[in-house]
């Protein structure tokens, strides 16, 4: 099964709980969609690493041939091509690889090179085969990367867990495509709440069956747990605030596998999203 | 005027809570809150009056018109974003908004104009004028145009506000375009970070975004008492990059009651609250050339 | 020769645009003739790449030099390679910035920023 852990808020526990729900899980695979600021990777410290370099094609002039038409200027949306005292400058930095200037240039003056804007990092943590996306710094999207994230996600073999990014846009919405089951992670502050709105329209619009975990829970009211309530989300588990949790965490260590007793914890949670998943499928089946 | 802005990196630090309380402290006659894609400012700093709303165009995108369309598939081929469906039975063409890029080779290779870029709605702008000016935006979901928005956030602010000191800006988590926006025109950066292995790695991150732009840096450390080691890891990172510190917040309980309940950490007496006003005296102080 | 300021309101009074890219109007001056010209700047709503297409404005004015307070890498890319000077504005008014380029007391602009590497989205 392929599980996506997301929240529409940073820091609410996405990578506490993707981590560790890949490290309780007999043979796993995780993905860190998270390419700005991936995370997981700090906790699994996996080793037998192996990189990919990630590119975008970006056109390339042969002034030669160029005749100065300015079509290719013109036709771009993204003011990438400008042309100047007979040369055509290039702007790779707000290129979007549509590859439309290539396509339409007369003289066929345009080719294609590729440029590097991030990595895909593979390795092992024991029996988690991690793999994390990087952009580079500078880079403005990360969806190349995410797409070729997402490969390693084939349908129906080991259990994936997806890091997702926070938010919900194109990123995300990536990153969530290829999901059986969407786990909403919520924290009780307000903030947390009109966040959780924003992730729960996304996994509606994509018809994903999810349930919600409620993390650093306190005592007193939780209006995370009221706004799942009014809105039918089923909550999954809830994991109490916790000082020792948030120690192990900030040391970028994995809970389950430091203590028996946060293993039980989510060891009984990957239960029940099994369980939860089975059901969704189930419903499936019967559509 | 000068501008303060609020940055993480990572998500979940305390930006808001943290701006939230400048704002207050500060009585900022103008503030804004950059996070287009989840803003939350609004939520603490309530405003009595409707605000002025209006529609934000994004990227165009395009819209395939099926009656014209001779299902030649010329489009799906050449959409470099693998934005275009065949549909059911292959002849129901469409196109997926949120994948879409409008970079308009659709359109243009469509030999019978089967294909047209409409400007969408990416989001709307929403502008409150009360004692305060307070700009803000609410981005679409799906939508790419984080950016540009937040750009027309802080141009609302701007072209409105007639005599304010200081704007305080509250931004958003990650280094991608919509930071990279909100550093324009910022005097200051204040880094608000936490004492967790992530959190020193997304902070060095934006460290390194924010210095191409060569606005002064500082640095804060929230729930700071969550892990002292970290902490002090932090401290002597900033020692040895010679980046000021603004200061230190202990984790707070009281601060989600208060945050629960509306109001920022400087307005109930707590822990976190008086820390703030520290860290807001030091920020001032760096902002102003003292520091 | 022909000069280019960026410009918010369509008034020699009015002050300077902070932005290159998306000011709203360009002036066009020419130094000898004393006469001036406002154009619409269509970079202002582009998504992304606004400095890269309004210095493509300003190449095709003919201008040889652009007062501006601030311009990003990819726009001075452009400027550098059609020759055009690049100097830095004073604050105040457009007349004010014109007749102190004149006594040639306005500097080089010496510090570039980087681009915002504004895909406007995504």
């Amino acid at each position: 099964m392929r599980i996506a852990v997301l929240s529409g808020k940073g820091g609410t526990g996405k990578t506490l709980i993707s981590v560790n729900l890949a490290a309780v899980s007999k043979e796993a695979i995780y993905i860190d969609c998270d390419v700005e600021e991936p995370n997981g990777h700090l906790f699994f410290k996996p080793e037998n690493l192996a990189a990919e370099y990630i590119s975008v094609k970006i056109p390339l002039v042969d002034n030669e041939l160029c005749n100065g038409c300015r079509i290719c200027a013109v036709f771009c949306q993204y003011n990438a091509l400008a042309y100047i005292n007979q040369k055509l400058l290039i702007f790779d930095d707000v290129c979007h690889s549509c590859g439309g200037c290539v396509l339409f240039c007369p003289e066929k003056a345009l080719a294609e090179k590729e440029k590097n804007i991030g990595i895909v990092q593979s390795g092992t943590s024991g029996l988690v085969h991690v793999i994390t996306g990087i952009l580079d710094t500078g880079e403005a999207s990360g969806v190349p990367i995410i797409k070729k994230l997402m490969q390693n996600a084939p349908a129906g073999q080991e259990d994936v867990f997806i890091d997702c990014p926070p938010g919900s846009d194109c990123i995300v919405m990536e990153s969530i495509k290829d999901a059986d089951y969407c786990v909403l992670v919520a924290e009780p502050t307000l903030f947390g709440v009109h966040n959780l709105k924003m992730v729960h329209d996304l996994v509606r619009l994509f018809r994903k069956p999810h349930g919600a975990v409620l993390n650093k829970c306190l005592e007193g009211y939780d209006p995370a747990a009221q706004y799942c309530e009014d809105h039918g989300i089923r909550i999954i588990g809830r994991i109490p605030f916790d000082h020792d949790l948030g120690t192990l965490n900030s040391n970028a260590l994995i809970a389950a596998r430091e203590n028996g007793k946060y293993r039980e914890v989510f060891t009984s949670l990957l239960q029940k999203v099994r369980e939860e998943v089975q059901d969704a499928a189930a419903i499936d089946f019967k559509r | 005027m000068q501008q303060l802005l609020i940055l993480s990196g990572k998500g979940g630090t305390g930006k808001t809570t943290i701006a939230s309380a400048f704002i207050k402290l500060s009585n900022a006659k103008a503030y804004a809150d950059c996070d287009v894609d989840a803003p939350n400012l609004h939520l603490i700093m309530s405003q009595s009056d409707e605000p002025k709303r209006s529609n934000y165009y994004g990227l165009s995108k395009a819209k395939i018109d099926l009656y014209v369309c001779i299902r030649c598939d010329l489009c799906r081929q050449n959409c470099r974003f693998e934005a275009i469906d065949s549909g059911a039975g292959g002849i129901m063409y469409e196109v997926y908004h949120y994948a879409c890029e409008g970079c308009g080779v659709c359109e243009a290779i469509c030999p019978v104009g089967a294909i047209k870029l409409i400007p969408a709605i990416a989001g709307e702008l929403i502008l409150y004028r009360g004692d305060a000016v307070f700009s803000t935006a609410q981005l679409k979901m799906g939508s790419g145009t984080s950016g540009l928005l937040v750009t027309e956030v802080k141009k609302q602010m701007t072209s409105v506000i007639n005599d304010a000191d200081i704007a305080i800006i509250d931004g958003s988590p990650g280094l991608g375009c919509p930071v990279i926006a909100s550093l324009n025109g910022a005097d200051m950066v204040l880094i608000v970070t936490e004492p967790s292995v992530s959190g020193i790695s997304d902070m060095k991150r934006i460290i390194k975004t924010a210095a191409q732009f060569q606005t002064k840096i500082a640095v804060c450390i929230n729930k700071y008492d969550t892990n002292i080691k970290n902490t002090e890891i932090i401290e002597s990172f900033c020692e040895f990059r010679q980046l000021p510190l603004a200061g230190r917040i202990p984790f707070d309980p009281e601060a989600v009651t208060a945050i629960n309940t509306g109001q920022s950490i400087v307005e109930v007496d707590c822990l976190s609250g008086q820390a703030a006003r520290e860290v807001f005296d030091r920020t001032m102080q760096i902002l102003v050339g003292n520091g | 020769m022909k000069i280019v300021l960026p410009a918010n309101e369509r008034s020699m009074e009015k002050g300077i645009s902070v932005s290159f890219g998306r000011a709203p109007y360009f002036l066009v001056y020419d130094t000898d003739t004393q006469e001036g010209v406002f154009i619409e700047n269509n970079a202002a709503k582009s998504q992304g790449g606004a400095g890269i297409k309004a210095a493509q404005t300003v190449v095709d004015t003919g201008a040889k030099a652009l007062l501006t307070p601030r311009c990003g890498e990819n726009a001075a890319d452009v400027l550098k390679a059609a020759n055009i000077e690049i100097y830095q504005s004073i604050n105040g008014s457009l007349e004010n910035n014109i007749s102190t380029f004149n006594k040639g007391e306005l500097k080089i602009l010496s510090e570039i920023h980087a681009g915002f590497h504004g895909k406007g989205g995504e």
